[in-house]
């Protein structure tokens, strides 16, 4: 392995009201980082000091080999210095400008750099017919495209997201995260990703810092921070292992998918996945039902062997989180005590861990 | 139905107008921009000081230039001093009094309208790597244009209604200072009725075109939403 090249590193604090922020991250300067944690828990204010909106911040800011602030060294970089795609949870638009107005005000900035695909982008987001709108006309969904697309188009070194989803109705967020899965392939700039629903992050984060009143609690990469059991309370429905597999098989007559991954195969409800194609999906810990033996007359689709990692309380005192391993990948279950105890369990022992596909439809 | 000199001081009242608010709106923009951004602790007396020949009577404030401008004013006596020429009963001492009593009607409507624009779209900018007289430019002052708009228009008609501040530092000068406002106060005293009617309604028109232009010059295509 060659040393990675650093990506962002941050020690800030800032009050803002009644947040406290005082956070100490390091993010890797590739794939999607989600900055994820209840309301409140200073996702957005964390994401504007990187940015350099919050000028009375004190710390030190590092991306890559560029320092952004350094309170210390009375060292700070204004935002338009720093290169970054912001994108707002309320898509900000010019109000004076139309859709390419909007679009090529970074690019125009960035010198319309020839590694970046406009025509490509505009076609990936479905701006084409938009293009000479004024934007008072757009939807919410059209608006949120623009932003992010102007933000793509402006070259930057950084992408900051934040909660970009959160503020449109459920067919323009189904759509756009279909946008943003297929950006995540191919994006060779580091994302921050801010959001507090699960599913989307699930769905596109690599790496993930959990957030809760304005401390991190946990960082690390996506798939086992999330089966982590020592986490706070707080994070409870949030717990469960992202699977990340290929689709094998499609049942056209049931209209499910079969996911390959390295620890078994797993039956979901179809949406548009081809065979091939890669897919994650999140089994949540309170879906998994630990079997002693399979079970053959069952309405679950699916049935993963694996073995028990280990056992920590969870924060109902009648439950307890249980990790799992299933050939290399980690599964999450979220069981009773009284369970573990009738079944006489213990960390070593294998089990059947069993997920109604329904419950990985989300 | 003008005599000359009706003329003369109404030609130097469009004059006197558009000099008074082209320079008012490079002062204002960047005054109202500090009043708007500012987290000094001199914003409030600022905003004050900008604000007070709204309550003042223009008689007040011409009376006090005078005082100050004459040739035992503290200005007045620094202006010999670089020996340039006495600012009162000038045209160019017409000016600068102007600028002061209109001062608030242009630099108000700015101010409201910088603050209507909001850090938002300031920020966006900033992040798609736009300076800050970049951000001016292209975001703020686009966005802002009504407000510039109304900043105009109030600045020039209220300049051209002006009498108190004239009549204490300009005097009655033709061709000088001789303005519309004070041409109507001559005919009046001289009983020249008619004249002062002819000249009066023209100051009506003046005023009315003006609010007219003002909104049918305000774009209407970006509702702020």
């Amino acid at each position: 392995m060659t040393e990675a090249t650093p990506g962002l590193a941050v020690k800030l604090s800032l009050r803002r009201g009644a947040l406290a922020l005082d956070v100490d991250m390091a993010l890797p300067a590739r794939g999607i980082t989600a900055l994820f944690g209840p309301s409140g828990a200073g996702k957005t204010a964390c994401l504007r000091t990187i940015a350099g909106f919050e000028r009375d911040s004190v710390g030190s800011v590092t991306f890559g080999h560029a320092i952004w602030q350094d309170t210390a060294r009375r060292i700070f970089v204004p935002t338009h210095r720093r290169r970054l795609g912001h994108v707002f949870q309320e898509a900000s638009l010019f109000a004076h400008l139309s859709v390419a107005g909007n679009l090529d005000y970074g690019y125009r900035r960035a010198g319309r750099p020839e590694h970046l695909d406009r025509e490509g982008l505009i076609e990936r987001f479905g701006l084409r017919p938009l293009l000479e709108r004024r934007v008072g006309a757009l939807s919410g969904g059209e608006r949120q495209r623009v932003s992010m697309v102007r933000a793509l188009l402006s070259d930057p070194a950084l992408l900051l997201f934040d909660e970009p989803l959160s503020a449109l109705d459920a067919a323009a967020r189904t759509d756009l995260l279909g946008c943003l899965e297929s950006l995540h392939g191919t994006l060779e700039t580091p994302m921050i990703y801010v959001s507090h629903n699960i599913d989307e992050v699930a769905r596109l984060a690599d790496h993930i810092v959990l957030l809760e009143a304005g401390h991190v609690v946990a960082q690390g990469d996506l798939q086992s921070t999330l089966t982590r059991v020592d986490l706070p309370p707080a994070l409870g429905e949030a717990l469960g292992a992202v699977i990340e597999g290929e689709a094998v098989g499609l049942d056209a007559h049931d209209q499910l998918v079969e996911l390959a991954f390295p620890g078994g195969r797993l039956w979901l409800p179809h949406r548009q996945e081809t065979l091939g194609q890669k897919v994650r999906c999140r089994v949540a810990a309170r879906d998994v039902v630990l079997l002693r033996q399979p079970e053959a007359a069952t309405s679950a689709l699916n049935q993963i062997r694996c073995r028990i990692v280990a056992m920590a309380d969870a924060d109902h005192a009648s439950q307890c989180l249980v990790r799992l391993d299933a050939g290399g990948s980690a599964l999450l279950a979220r069981i009773t005590r009284r369970s573990w105890h009738h079944l006489s369990l213990s960390p070593g022992d294998e089990v059947w861990a069993q997920v109604k596909a329904v419950a990985l439809g989300a | 139905m003008f005599s000359a000199q009706d003329l003369q001081a109404l030609w130097l009242t469009l004059r006197l107008a558009s000099v008074v608010t082209l320079l008012l709106l490079l002062l204002g923009c960047p005054l109202a921009w500090w009043l708007t951004h500012t987290s000094s602790r001199w914003r409030r007396p600022v905003a004050a000081l900008v604000a007070l020949p709204l309550v003042l009577p223009p008689t007040v404030l011409g009376f006090y230039l005078l005082m100050l401008w004459g040739p035992e004013g503290a200005v007045g006596r620094l202006i010999a001093a670089a020996g340039l020429s006495a600012l009162p009963f000038t045209f160019r001492g017409l000016v600068v009094a102007s600028m002061l009593y209109s001062l608030p009607f242009v630099v108000q409507p700015l101010h409201n309208a910088f603050e209507a624009v909001g850090e938002r779209p300031l920020e966006l900018a900033s992040s798609l790597g736009a300076g800050p007289w970049d951000r001016f430019f292209t975001v703020a002052l686009p966005l802002a244009w009504p407000g510039v708009i109304t900043a105009a228009v109030l600045g020039f008609a209220h300049t051209v209604g002006e009498f108190g501040v004239v009549l204490m530092i300009g005097g009655n000068i033709p061709g000088q200072t001789r303005v519309l406002s004070m041409r109507i106060y001559d005919h009046v005293q001289a009983g020249e009725y008619h004249q002062a009617n002819v000249l009066s309604l023209c100051l009506l028109v003046v005023s009315f075109a003006a609010l007219l232009a003002m909104t049918l010059l305000r774009p209407r295509r970006y509702a702020r939403d």
